[in-house]
């Protein structure tokens, strides 16, 4: 990789400031994508500022009956909460689904949002729960936050601070998991609210996207079967060596279906009588 | 560009116990350091694109791949590698005891990492039992496709380490 300086700021504002002075530096979160791509000269910055140790990033708490996560809370933190399994249970799994143990020690929730890789398993999550991105300067609602692949709203002198989430109990996300990287061939994130369903899809090519006819559907009748007949276009997708575009939104389809017979099943199980033991 | 290849940072570790205080280029990677600069070759370099495993140490107790990891990112903090897990003549750690009553491994190379893994896995409050093994043990991979041994291994490794923890604590 190329040679570039590195520091470690005091705070979110000094941090903003060395971004505003130079123009080629990169904030470090983890570096679990961050490090690989400037191994492969993707990314050559000429400063990394490390964001470890704010705490202003690493918190994670309730935040008005939903759920705080500071941009710097790694992957395996969250999955161990058991403040996000009561409150947005859904995270959790998805959290604990992310490549492996060792990268689930170090890559964070705000790295994987900002870098907004299009088969990443976070933007699936704040999107299908309508989270609210926080920087340092301004709240930005998911459907705002992501663009396109590798795309997001943020400014580049901008530092995600960290995610609100609504509470969020029947909400579910799965994925077809690409058997090396683990990252979502394609993924699915359904949720259920009482003024909607919102259906996130990752891993389609293009970024985190929306399958809007699916939430229509649902929003009418929450059943698997409100899915019929309805597809997902391959000309949204793209193939690659791992899966063709077809096979991508084949799955999509697939995995909606399944996430929301999940959540039925799970909503059911919870509903029927408990057997009395002796 | 000169200015910058030449740049050093001040660097203290404390590495299998011992404190390190060095200068380093930014851009140094940890397996690097471990290996070119203290001979630390018990971690093996495998893919260099953190999904063998092979290079896998604990980082403030907790399981990292080194070859994803700057040194400049854990300065200040504290690294175990194979070396250190039980350091001199001594009987070997309990982990790397289950490997050879186990046989979980063949050619050897992927071993380091599993070792280090399973380590951290004990305190990871992971089941000593075959299938939460298989799962949490995901990011290392063996090419000689010796699993069930490893798998055995990692369990009675992990039942021996908390259970000598356990005579520890009242």
């Amino acid at each position: 990789m190329n040679s570039f300086d590195y520091r470690r700021p005091r705070n979110v504002a000094e941090a903003a400031a060395w971004l505003r002075d130079d123009p080629e530096a990169k904030l470090l979160a983890g570096g679990q994508s961050l490090l690989a791509a400037m191994k492969l000269r993707f990314a050559a910055p000429s400063l990394l500022i490390d964001l470890q140790g704010l705490p202003e990033l690493t918190a994670l708490r309730e935040d008005g009956g939903g759920l705080w996560v500071g941009a710097m809370c790694t992957h395996a933190a969250v999955a161990a909460s058991p403040l996000v399994r009561r409150i947005t249970p859904m995270l959790a799994g998805l959290a604990h689904g992310i490549g492996d143990q060792q990268v689930r020690n170090r890559g964070t929730l705000g790295g994987s949002i900002s870098n907004a890789d299009p088969a990443a398993c976070w933007p699936a999550g704040v999107m299908a729960l309508n989270g609210t991105v926080c920087t340092d300067r301004r709240e930005i609602a998911a459907d705002d936050f992501f663009g396109g692949l590798f795309t997001t709203a943020l400014e580049p002198d901008e530092i995600v601070c960290g995610v609100r989430f609504l509470r969020a109990p029947q909400a579910h996300y799965l994925k077809f998991e690409q058997p090396a990287s683990r990252f979502a061939l394609t993924g699915v994130a359904v949720a259920r609210f009482d003024q909607g369903v919102r259906v996130a899809v990752t891993g389609l090519g293009s970024g985190i996207w929306r399958w809007q006819a699916a939430e229509q559907a649902l929003a009418r009748s929450f059943a698997a079967k409100a899915l019929d007949g309805l597809a997902v276009d391959a000309e949204l997708a793209s193939g690659d060596i791992h899966a063709s575009a077809e096979y991508r939104a084949h799955l999509a389809a697939v995995l909606t279906r399944r996430a929301v017979q999940h959540l039925l099943d799970t909503a059911a199980a919870v509903a029927a009588p408990q057997p009395v033991t002796p | 560009m000169t200015e910058r290849s030449a740049m050093v940072i001040p660097i203290t570790l404390h590495i299998n116990g011992k404190h390190v205080g060095v200068q380093l280029a930014p851009s140094t990677l940890l397996v690097d350091f471990l290996r070119e600069d203290l001979g630390l070759t018990g971690t093996h370099q495998g893919c260099d694109t953190a999904q063998c495993g092979a290079c896998t140490v604990l980082v403030n107790g907790a399981a990292a791949k080194s070859c994803n990891l700057l040194v400049a990112q854990v300065s200040g903090g504290s690294i175990v590698t194979i070396e250190g897990l039980q350091p001199g003549d001594g009987p070997l750690h309990p982990m790397q005891q289950a490997f050879g009553k186990h046989h979980g491994l063949q050619c050897g190379y992927c071993t380091p990492g599993m070792v280090m893994r399973g380590v951290a896995m004990a305190g990871e409050g992971v089941p000593a039992e075959p299938d939460a093994v298989r799962c949490a043990l995901s990011g290392n991979l063996c090419r000689c496709t010796g699993y069930r041994g490893i798998v055995d291994a990692v369990c009675e490794g992990m039942q021996q380490m908390r259970a000598q923890t356990q005579e520890v604590s009242p």
